[in-house]
């Protein structure tokens, strides 16, 4: 502040600050620093004692973790890819759709197909669940209408088909999501690139593929780190559906239903907070990497398109 | 614009594709609810078609309210959500005039300090939250719960807010200095009155998890006093899974507050993302 230099302490702005800053250190970063911290530590007759990188070595090593942490890395990894192929054409596509100018009821669309982002992952998976179950008979009776009953089995309770139909479910719920953020890109595409497509002959499908789709790719983007942070965190879908043990037989575990069990416990295992911690850091840093590829990687190259 | 864009055919196409989607999106919910309304033999005898008076039947509702203490979940979840939301917003607001409004030193370091929290899920903090929690005496009370929320929703919050109050006009608070305002009351007699149709917006994106979320009471606020509708629903639906018709009444009785609080907001909602996202 050059013009005055001689300006006494201005106390509001501490005092605009302090409740936010004070509320978010205390419960957020400390936590987050303090829970990387416990990684380090292991609990030996009750005592915190620094055992360095052992956690580590005992959850990528020792049999009794490594198994589960692959496991839950490997389907993690896989739960994320479902949403990236499955979720984000389906986005593209409605998210055109509702864009085409002088379509009617497209606030009606909009609004309807937004319906599962804000139910609960408990009602979610619970309404699914019964759905898909062979008792109920709903899914069966619906695909008895198109002829594909044969096809039918419980996906659910099927290692090989649990962890992409849950998946599925999780990409039905939260398809909204990039359909609004893709839908808003679109809208925000100035009429004079439009037109000038046009004056040069290129309309509707060309138009779409080379002129909207380079435009819409920050938005693209952003979807992306949106839904890899949301699915490597996700834990309440599966819990709800599938409960802690993340069954059957633990094909449809992931980082966080597999750091519930290590932090809690689960029937016979005994709850380890150190263990757990060393599963959130891992979670932390895959995060935190994801974020960092999209940050230095992803944004540079695409900034060049924006407006 | 070319008349090939508005032909019949292509039209239609559209409209098919978005009735279809719309029909995959909201099917299992209508299920749900209409199921919820039936005997045991209409659920199981004929799932896709409505109530009729021969299968209408409101078991599962008298089910659900007798045994489960769900109007207290209720009220935890309403006193939570509606706590967590005053502070996001009141700290969030405050400290976004702090960042937009004055230029200090450390002004920018702490814009991204408490934009973070974005892209980082508080979650992984969970280890050293129950701790904290456990030696401040504060495990399976409402105020843990209200805290944890409170910092999860500020860091979008700030982000946010201080977008829109960069567009408050300079003219308008340096009237308000000249005319001897202090800078609180510029802050809640100017600022905020002109920044509340974007509070609203910040409001929906944070209610929605908070509402929602599993992790946190579950870990720590599980007791019976504590406990929140979604905790509440996840274990009561674990208990009755035979009991069809509890499960659906469970299940509608946790939809339809949210879905009518939607039907009533969905237009702020969406607005909200379609102004952020256009930025």
């Amino acid at each position: 502040m050059a013009a005055a230099p001689k300006r006494p302490f201005r106390w509001h702005i501490g005092v605009f600050l302090a409740p936010a800053v004070l509320v978010y250190t205390a419960i957020m970063i400390l936590p987050l620093a303090g829970t990387l911290q416990l990684s380090l530590f292991r609990n030996i007759d009750q005592v915190q004692v620094f055992v360095g990188l052992e956690n580590f070595r005992r959850l990528f090593g020792d049999p009794n973790w490594s198994v589960s942490f692959w496991n839950a890395l490997r389907n993690n990894v896989w739960f994320f890819i479902i949403h990236m192929i499955v979720q984000n054409p389906i986005g593209v596509l409605l998210a055109a759709l509702l864009s085409s100018p002088r379509l009617r009821f497209s606030a009606f669309y909009r609004t309807a197909i937004f319906v599962p982002t804000i139910l609960s992952f408990v009602i979610v998976g619970f309404a699914w669940k019964l759905i898909l179950s062979p008792l109920w008979g709903v899914a069966p009776n619906l695909m008895d209408l198109v002829g594909l009953k044969s096809l039918f089995t419980p996906w659910l309770g099927k290692e090989q088909y649990a962890l992409t139909t849950l998946s599925l479910i999780s990409v039905w719920q939260f398809v909204g999501i990039p359909m609004m953020l893709i839908y808003a890109a679109l809208l925000s595409i100035p009429e004079e690139v439009i037109e000038a497509a046009e004056c040069d002959g290129i309309t509707g499908m060309a138009q779409f593929w080379k002129i909207k789709l380079p435009l819409i790719l920050p938005s693209i983007g952003i979807i992306s780190i949106l839904t890899f942070v949301g699915n490597f965190n996700a834990f309440d879908l599966i819990y709800t559906a599938q409960g802690a043990l993340a069954g059957p037989n633990y094909s449809t575990d992931i980082l966080g239903t597999f750091l519930y069990r290590a932090f809690f416990g689960f029937q016979l295992q005994i709850g380890d907070p150190n263990m757990g911690a060393a599963i959130a850091t891992m979670m932390f840093l895959i995060i935190l990497g994801g974020v960092c590829v999209y940050l230095f990687l992803v944004q540079t190259r695409l900034r060049r398109y924006q407006f | 614009m070319s008349t090939a864009t508005h032909s019949l055919p292509r039209t239609i196409g559209a409209h098919a594709v978005l009735l279809t989607y719309t029909v995959i999106a909201l099917f299992p919910v209508i299920i749900v609810i209409m199921n919820s309304f039936k005997s045991r033999a209409g659920i199981f005898g004929a799932p896709l078609t409505p109530p009729t008076p021969k299968t209408f039947d409101l078991i599962g509702y008298t089910t659900v309210i007798g045994q489960g203490d769900f109007i207290h979940y209720f009220q935890n979840s309403l006193v939570v959500t509606v706590a967590s939301l005053f502070f996001v917003l009141l700290f969030g607001a405050m400290a976004a005039f702090a960042l937009s409004e004055y230029r200090f030193r450390g002004n920018s370091l702490m814009g991204l300090y408490l934009a973070l929290g974005i892209m980082i899920p508080i979650r992984l903090g969970t280890v050293a939250i129950l701790q904290l929690m456990v030696a401040s005496g504060l495990v399976n009370t409402l105020t843990a719960l209200i805290l944890v929320y409170t910092a999860q929703g500020l860091p979008l919050a700030v982000f946010i807010l201080s977008e829109f109050m960069k567009q408050v006009s300079d003219d308008l608070k340096n009237a308000g200095r000249i005319d001897g305002l202090s800078e609180y009351t510029i802050f809640f007699r100017l600022v905020l009155p002109l920044v509340r149709p974007s509070m609203a917006t910040v409001a929906v994106f944070t209610m929605i998890p908070i509402w929602n979320d599993l992790w946190f009471p579950l870990i720590l606020a599980p007791s019976e006093e504590t406990k929140t509708v979604t905790l509440g629903a996840q274990l009561f639906l674990g208990q009755f899974v035979t009991n069809w018709n509890a499960i659906l009444a469970a299940l509608s009785l946790a939809i339809m507050p949210v879905l009518i609080l939607y039907v009533i907001f969905s237009r702020q909602l969406i607005r909200g993302i379609t102004s952020g996202a256009v930025k």
